[in-house]
């Protein structure tokens, strides 16, 4: 990819006596989609505000073009956000917002109207120039905030959570424009959220972060296929995580039984964590599988059922398209490439045991990560506030 | 700029209290001119203790404070609640009726309340109709609209279906809401009495229209008794007066902001338990 | 029974008490004093007190317009710090108008007095007493220590709940400090402003003690001789005319008021 435009080097953030952001050091590429992906209170945010100026972090340097710009307020730095619930000004119409940076800038009032209209028409709201934005929907008000943010041609534009507010269907169609413009713009998105598979779907790389750290950077693929620990596992997509020894090189043992594997680089006897992604997993006959068990629950799920399999004591998410009846005694087989290798973390023994498994997964992330997400902004705002004092 | 904000604001505060530091020394003066300060003494208090008429109108102005702000608080608070579940023109009508008071000016409410006292007076051939009914009756009808304005915005902002909830769960309309509804909208309740209570003790222009000799309130006394000399043992009350208000607010901001602090401490334990987890 | 009719004993009690008076106003208005009879005389008595009206309302604007200059800056500067402090700062505004202006004002008459605590001081320092009272000027410092609490109050409030989000947006859309106060803030504390100006408008034009004790004949206020009508002159068809004319006036400038603030353009400065 394109040369390298925003480094950050050794940031650390702390609100009071708390470290949000623990040494982070990554760098973006210019004409780039990454995306910041991690559960609230992770820094994602965090780490979005010190790029666009709004705090600055106790120790570290963030670098832009090669150049240190801790100290470069918002209004000097080349970036502009795309705010989480849009900011717009309730002040001004449509046109009025958009144009906001263009004014600032003393551009010639001809132009500004060319950029605005021609913004306008990219996002689709041609003739909405003279509405108030509370007379908006959420996705009209979502993509005037697109527009106000791009009209001014950064070089790099931030979004926090722009989709948050959307209903799913909403949601997925800003997710293919937005990748349209960013595309058709040619410039670099940094992108925060906690969705994972908007992260899967739109990104060119994902930075996954927890507990202000970065756990993993990486394409979408490696993210998904090659996690590197069992919170990154967890975090994207299912897995089923269990404790096994890496024997030798493409060799593991667990439940007691060697698997080949396509791994290898670790130390002999090494103690692991063995992730199996639940649709990789075949259901056999149980006298050609390598392990056998229990159905103890099945949820159709539309396009495949998920089937919780008891394997000695411990529960398997496992996604099939067919169908086993609830009791009937199943084997599996695993492949060596089904078969993902990680070392031991902090995270490990946390995940990946559907022992407890509701069918609510999916939908039990959300209203948690959205009652936690307002309270930690306004937190962190307000800290940050006392911070600045 | 900040810098300049802030001193300006302290001589802006300054302003505001250079009145009260006159009648506060001007209490502690011995001469009766308050401009030139005679002897250091504390008799206008004593005098003000040993005075029979100043201590019962204070506590006239106390009595018809509370009465009056009781009174406005029963009927606002159901008003408000009555006035949120009304349609869209029916409440914006009785809205406009509740700011007829508030935009008018206090004479011309005075007045108008004044000439009403005396049409009744004359209608019922009563002689002398002004006295603590009329004060009162005065007194809750520019209150009503403080509780108003006080209770409404806790009823937008509860959450609409609060109520259908605890009717759901099993409690009739009233049950749901002395139950539910009265938890959510007490600090507007309360609010609205307390300015309620502080409009009415400290109201002059009005109760100076519709008061009778019968029954005086202290702000009413004290414009009488600016028309002649003043008693230094009024600056003296009014010192103590001052006084308790502001002990009262200091502790309430100071136990408001411990209350606060420790909640907050308590938020930061508990997530920094959770990312210890 | 519907919750509306919860409403009913305010409605009654305000119709009693706010309707029938102000139409009991509006009778006494047109009706002779004498007589009882139909009458334009005390309506056409008014071009008498015109210049009276006029000063009033002139001393009135000057009075909010000096109050929210000095009221803006103290409001914007209590809205911008730390919530603790805010509400420490809030109420020392406040506190003072828990003590009753009567003896507040009385306070300023000896502080201006010509044998007043300043003037003291000035000839202590061997200079010529000023003439700081029994003037319009101090007319106009009575009004504005009186209800400068309620030009911050509003300003205060608006100024606090302004998103902090929308001044990020700006300063990323690129306003320094100073433009954002201009593009962002001020538009946006409008009603504030407004709402201020009309709490301070209309105690001011319609106040009769401020002018009785910090002014001389020459500053006798629309208030000064509605009072009179009723305590002294006993004129009060008189007195009523001159309410409903303040009445009505001061309904027609907040109406005005109400239409500024909905206009956008003159909102953007």
């Amino acid at each position: 990819m394109s040369k390298e435009l925003i480094r950050l080097v050794n940031c650390q953030m702390a609100f009071d006596d708390e470290i949000v952001l623990d040494d982070i050091n990554l760098y973006f590429n210019d004409k780039e989609f990454l995306t910041l992906l991690g559960p609230s209170g992770c820094g994602k945010t965090t780490t979005l505000r010190i790029i666009g100026g709004f705090i600055k972090p106790t120790s570290g340097d963030v670098l832009f073009d090669g150049v240190r710009i801790n100290d470069v307020p918002p209004h000097k730095r080349k970036v502009n956000t795309v705010f989480q619930k849009y900011a717009l000004f309730p002040h001004l119409d449509v046109y009025e917002n958009v144009a906001f940076g263009l004014r600032l800038a003393k551009l010639p009032e001809e132009e500004i109207d060319e950029r605005v209209t021609e913004m306008l028409e990219i996002v689709s709201l041609k003739g909405f120039e003279n509405r108030k934005v509370s007379q908006l929907s959420g996705g009209q008000q979502q993509r005037v905030a697109i527009a106000r943010a791009l009209v001014n041609r950064p070089k790099v534009l931030l979004l926090d959570e722009p989709l948050g507010a959307l209903d799913l269907r909403l949601r997925k169609d800003m997710q293919n424009e937005l990748k349209r413009i960013q595309q058709a713009m040619g410039i670099t998105f940094i992108y925060v959220t906690h969705d994972q598979e908007e992260a899967l779907s739109m990104s060119d790389t994902v930075v996954v972060m927890d507990k202000g750290r970065i756990q993993q950077i990486g394409t979408p693929e490696d993210i998904y296929n090659e996690p590197k620990n069992a919170f990154v596992a967890d975090f994207i997509g299912e897995s089923n995580i269990l404790d096994g020894v890496m024997l030798e090189d493409r060799l593991v043992k667990f439940f007691g039984r060697k698997f080949k594997c396509v791994d290898a680089g670790f130390e002999k006897n090494e103690p692991v964590d063995v992730v199996i992604r639940p649709e990789d997993i075949d259901i056999v006959p149980p006298d050609d599988g390598h392990l056998c068990g229990t159905v103890t629950s099945v949820t159709f799920k539309g396009v495949h059922y998920d089937t919780i399999v008891d394997f000695k004591g411990f529960k398997w998410l496992i996604q099939t398209t067919d169908y086993n009846k609830v009791g009937s005694y199943i084997g599996i087989r695993l492949e060596p490439e089904d078969i993902h290798i990680m070392h031991k973390s902090e995270y490990s023994g946390m995940f990946g045991d559907y022992s407890s498994y509701s069918a609510e997964y999916d939908e039990m992330d959300d209203p948690e990560v959205y009652l936690e997400g307002s309270s930690e902004e306004a937190e962190e705002s307000a800290e940050g506030g006392e911070d600045e004092e | 700029m900040k810098k300049f904000n802030r001193v300006f604001t302290v001589i802006v505060l300054l302003f505001l209290y250079t009145p009260m530091i006159v009648l506060a020394v001007a209490s502690f003066n011995s001469g009766m001119d308050i401009a030139v300060f005679k002897d250091f003494t504390f008799d206008n208090y004593g005098e003000l203790f040993k005075d029979g008429v100043l201590l019962p109108l204070l506590l006239n102005s106390v009595i018809i404070a509370v009465i009056s702000s009781l009174i406005a608080t029963v009927i606002g608070s159901a008003a408000a609640i009555g006035i949120h579940s009304m349609g869209p023109r029916l409440r914006s009508f009785t809205m406009g009726v509740t700011n007829i008071p508030l935009t008018n000016p206090e004479i011309v409410t005075g007045v108008s309340l004044a000439l009403l006292f005396a049409f009744v007076g004359t209608m019922m051939k009563i002689n002398n109709i002004l006295g603590f009914a009329t004060l009162l009756i005065a007194h809750i009808t520019f209150n009503l609209p403080y509780v108003i304005l006080s209770v409404m915005p806790k009823l937008q902002q509860m959450d609409p279906h609060l109520k259908e909830a605890a009717m759901d769960l099993g409690c009739t309309p009233a049950q749901a809401f002395f139950k539910v509804v009265i938890h959510e909208i007490t600090p507007g309740i309360v609010s609205g009495a307390l300015m309620a209570f502080t409009m009415s003790l400290d109201d002059f222009v009005i109760s100076y229209f519709v008061y009778g000799p019968r029954f005086v309130t202290l702000p009413v006394e004290i414009y009488n008794y600016t028309k002649k000399p003043l008693q230094p043992k009024i600056y003296a009350l009014f010192t103590l007066l001052f006084a308790a208000i502001l002990l009262v607010m200091v502790v309430m901001n100071l136990l408001q902001e411990r209350d606060e602090r420790r909640s907050r401490e308590n938020r930061r334990a508990f997530r920094r338990k959770q990312v210890n987890v | 029974m519907k919750s509306r009719t919860l409403a009913a004993p305010y409605l009654v009690w305000m119709a009693l008490f706010t309707i029938v008076p102000l139409a009991i106003v509006a009778y006494f208005a047109f009706t002779d004093s004498q007589t009882g009879e139909f009458t334009l005389k005390n309506i056409s008595n008014l071009g008498n007190y015109m210049p009276i009206l006029i000063k009033s309302i002139w001393l009135a604007l000057i009075s909010s317009v000096i109050c929210l200059i000095i009221g803006y800056p103290v409001a914007y500067y209590i809205a911008g710090c730390k919530e603790t402090t805010q509400r420490f700062l809030y109420m020392l505004v406040m506190l003072p108008m828990c003590i009753s202006f009567l003896l507040r004002t009385l306070a300023w008459v000896a502080l201006t007095e010509d044998t007043g605590i300043i003037n003291n001081l000035i000839t202590a320092l061997g200079m010529e007493p000023l003439p700081l009272i029994r003037n319009n000027g101090a007319v106009v410092l009575g009004m504005v220590y009186n209800y400068l609490p309620y030009m911050i109050m509003p300003l205060y409030s608006v100024i606090m709940k302004i998103d902090k989000r929308l001044i990020e947006a700006a300063e990323d859309l690129g306003c320094n400090g100073a433009n954002v106060f201009k593009r962002v803030i001020l538009p946006l504390s409008v009603p504030g402003v407004i709402s201020g100006f009309t709490m301070v408008f209309v105690p001011a034009v319609s106040t009769f003690y401020i002018s009785q004790k910090l002014g001389s004949s020459g500053t006798t206020l629309i208030g000064d001789v509605i009072e009179s009508q009723f305590k002294t002159a006993y004129n009060p068809n008189l007195g009523a005319a001159l309410s409903l004319i303040l009445m009505v006036m001061i309904f027609i400038c907040i109406g005005v008021m109400n239409r500024f603030s909905d206009d956008e353009e003159v909102i953007t400065v």
